[in-house]
């Protein structure tokens, strides 16, 4: 008997979304990466992660690099644009958090503002801590950056009105929906933004991300449920494109915080963060991201090289 | 190819002599079919009808062993492509590539490396399990002593030959079959000598050819010679064949229902890439997506860390959450002064709560009672989080010995629980902490520098 090659073909789509002027995220009518299948859509987008004040929490690795330019975030997206060529920043903005700098919506504002005059790359706006000051927070920026299709990272249940209303409807941006790993959690957030009128094109989810080792496999699961849901089941309410802020989670693992001097058998500080953060894209990525947000630029270039060889 | 109940029905007798357990013949088929019984049960059907069915009912990949002793490891067995259908069964192993042709510098870092990885994680123990030696310079002498050079000091590991040479495969196998090693190597040339040697010893052997369609060829007519402790290599060294092989042998075996594709796979991801980091991203992939072997250049802990992490993840029952042991456990230089946190044995759970206790710079302790292995609201909600498991934990770890401090700080969404701990423990006083472990360092700062003051 000859060989006859397996071939799944499904009768969904995941959404094709632009987001800035021209990045397209999204498209795929298969699995991640299984060209073999059919049409894999927009090769997966890689963003870098920048915050609005200075990253005092960051492992030192990460300080030596972006340190000098750490207090201006136009100077610092610009090294990173310079450096790694990103294909859009994300700016957190953490000196926004009410546990700390509490800033003023009109200053985050103000910050993304410039960002937006001087950097050319779409932007992905992410919060702090504070679901009710996000709120507060997105409204002001939105307002200040009106139709660029940025994505707002994220809308969750406690704030999607203020957010969805103001990005996603009123100024002409783009809305991300964060659930925490479930895939009915995200179903249902998703119905709920886009009964209040937020049109399914201009959405974006994040159902939840992890480090490798901490819960990771709710993450695979959950995603790999909601991508058989969109392309087997034809589910238009999970056919978003997945953004996932990997950064956000694989630095703060013990892994990556802990110092040379902290686990002098695990070795370098440096390698084991970008490990953690190679190996938690890489799975994300595999599973069914659409763009992933990374801080070291030597994870940007391996991740690069990853999805550049898968879709070769 | 897989039979369904009415095809199994046609090969029966039709007595209905209830003699398998089954009230009717068709109860039985319906339930063969489902692999819930064997064929051997039923008396009265032919030998060639029971081999048959021996056959179409048996699992779609097969689970194959290698190693010896303590060192014995499954691989293969799986029945689903997702993790949320079913559990994934036998997990990757890691090997180590050692070539003859290596300088001694690389060799001794690579052993140094394989024996200082070595760690535990939730309970399993994390190393790297098997060797993989690759004969270069065609010299069997020196590729025996090689191997048993690098045995020698590294006493864990299984070994796995690599070779297309039977001569130098004989020679290994003779001198290293106590340890059940891996024979890698038999292609469409060599194919009958390999089974030969791997029949002989009863070992795993490696089966590699040019591409899918090859080796599909090549796998039956090895299995017409009677072998079938097979591993698969369709040869993919780049990063997209390779991921095309992994993903089309496993579905061809559990989709298409077709044993010749039925066997574990290995991932050379050492050939596939020179970067570390790379490595580190493709063994990500074949974690996640059916490699039953994954062979790197090295293993250090930058590597292992996210690696054996992520398996561990993987090939968990997704049905039951991971749990980490009781006790009473120390971050940082704790002494019997520092805070002390109680949470759950949920895993996450408590490397979240660790990982912000550590964050903090602050030295305490955490106390895990029995909960269930749920999370805090779960495990409350469900009663198995309570003061009575938690005063029985505070016993059964001799907190009150080990502790000079008598204050307790229970997670914020459990604040009710605060009389109910005080009563079930004379003497302790219960602070209510954080809803949120990512405000705890702020909170243990603060709660440090009311205690100082």
């Amino acid at each position: 008997m000859a060989y006859k090659k397996p071939s799944q073909k499904f009768s969904g789509k995941i959404r094709e979304v632009t987001i800035g002027s021209d990045l397209k995220l999204g498209g795929e009518s298969t699995l991640p990466f299984y060209s073999f299948d059919g049409d894999t859509g927009a090769k997966p987008a890689i963003g870098m992660e920048i915050w609005d004040i200075l990253p005092e929490s960051w492992p030192q690795s990460l300080k030596n690099i972006f340190g000098e330019y750490a207090h201006d975030p136009v100077k610092w997206a610009k090294f990173c644009m310079e450096k790694c060529n990103p294909d859009f920043i994300c700016i957190k903005l953490e000196g926004a958090n009410p546990e700390g700098n509490d800033k003023s919506p009109d200053e985050c504002a103000a910050v993304v503002k410039r960002l937006a005059d001087e950097i050319p790359l779409p932007l992905v706006i992410a919060g702090c801590d504070s679901d009710e000051k996000n709120a507060k927070v997105f409204t002001k920026v939105a307002e200040a950056v009106p139709d660029k299709n940025y994505v707002f990272l994220s809308a969750v249940e406690a704030n999607y009105k203020e957010i969805g209303a103001a990005a996603g409807m009123a100024y002409g941006n783009i809305v991300s929906a964060e659930s925490s790993v479930d895939l009915n959690l995200a179903k249902q957030l998703n119905i709920l933004i886009t009964q209040l009128g937020v049109k399914p094109e201009r959405m974006v989810m994040n159902p939840g991300c992890s480090a490798v080792g901490y819960g990771f496999e709710y993450v695979v699961t959950t995603m790999d449920r909601i991508r058989l849901a969109a392309l087997d089941q034809n589910d238009a309410t999970l056919q978003m494109p997945i953004i996932s802020p990997v950064s956000f989670e694989t630095w703060k693992a013990k892994e990556s915080a802990a110092t040379e001097n902290d686990m002098p058998e695990w070795g370098n500080q440096e390698d084991r963060g970008i490990a953690m953060e190679v190996a938690t894209a890489a799975g994300v990525l595999a599973t069914g991201s659409n763009a992933v947000i990374l801080r070291h630029p030597r994870s940007v270039e391996v991740i690069r090289n990853f999805i550049g060889e898968l879709t070769a | 190819m897989a039979l369904n109940g009415m095809e199994i029905y046609k090969m029966l007798p039709k007595k209905n002599c209830k003699e398998c357990g089954f009230p009717t013949c068709l109860a039985f088929a319906m339930k063969l079919a489902q692999g819930g019984t064997q064929a051997e049960k039923c008396p009265y059907m032919s030998a060639d009808a029971r081999a048959k069915l021996a056959e179409a009912t048996a699992p779609l990949m097969k689970t194959v062993k290698f190693g010896a002793g303590d060192r014995t490891y499954s691989l293969g067995g799986e029945t689903v492509l997702f993790r949320h259908e079913k559990t994934f069964v036998n997990k990757p192993r890691f090997a180590v590539m050692f070539d003859d042709s290596m300088s001694e510098d690389e060799v001794s870092k690579k052993i140094n490396n394989i024996n200082s990885v070595n760690y535990t994680r939730i309970s399993e123990e994390m190393y790297v399990e098997i060797a993989a030696f690759r004969c270069s310079t065609g010299d069997k002498q020196k590729f025996i002593s090689f191997i048993k050079k690098v045995m020698q000091t590294c006493s864990k590991v299984v070994p796995m030959i690599i070779t297309e040479n039977p001569e130098i495969v004989f020679s290994a196998a003779e001198e290293f079959s106590g340890l059940g090693p891996i024979l890698y190597g038999a292609n469409e040339q060599n194919y009958e000598a390999m089974v030969g040697i791997a029949k002989k010893y009863n070992l795993l052997l490696g089966v590699k050819a040019p591409d899918q369609a090859n080796l599909y060829n090549l796998v039956q007519k090895i299995q017409n010679a009677g072998y079938s402790e097979l591993l698969l290599d369709a040869g993919g060294r780049n990063l997209k064949t390779a991921f095309d092989d992994m993903v089309n042998m496993r579905r061809t075996a559990l989709l298409s229902q077709d044993r010749t594709f039925g066997y574990p796979s290995v991932a050379f991801v050492c050939d596939m890439t020179k970067d570390k980091m790379m490595e580190v991203a493709i063994a990500t992939l074949f974690i996640e997506k059916y490699a039953s072997i994954i062979i790197l250049n090295d293993m250090d802990y930058s590597m292992a860390l996210p690696l054996f992490a992520l398996r561990q993840n993987i090939y968990t029952d997704p049905q039951r959450p991971m749990r980490i042991e009781q006790g009473i456990y120390k971050i940082g230089q704790a002494d019997d002064k520092s805070p002390l946190l109680v949470t759950v044995d949920f895993a996450l759970t408590y490397f979240i709560v660790s990982g912000e206790v550590e964050r903090s710079k602050v030295p305490a302790w955490i106390l895990i009672p029995d909960a269930g292995g749920y999370s805090v609201l779960t495990a409350w909600a469900s009663g198995k989080f309570n003061a009575k498991s938690i005063a029985k934990a505070i016993k059964e770890f001799e907190v009150e010995g080990k502790l000079k401090t008598r204050e307790l700080i229970i997670p914020g969404k459990v604040a009710v629980l605060k009389s109910d701990i005080e009563d079930e423990l004379p003497g302790w006083k219960v602070i209510v902490g954080t809803r949120e472990a990512a405000a705890l360092p702020a909170f243990l700062k603060d709660y440090l520098q009311e205690k100082a003051s």
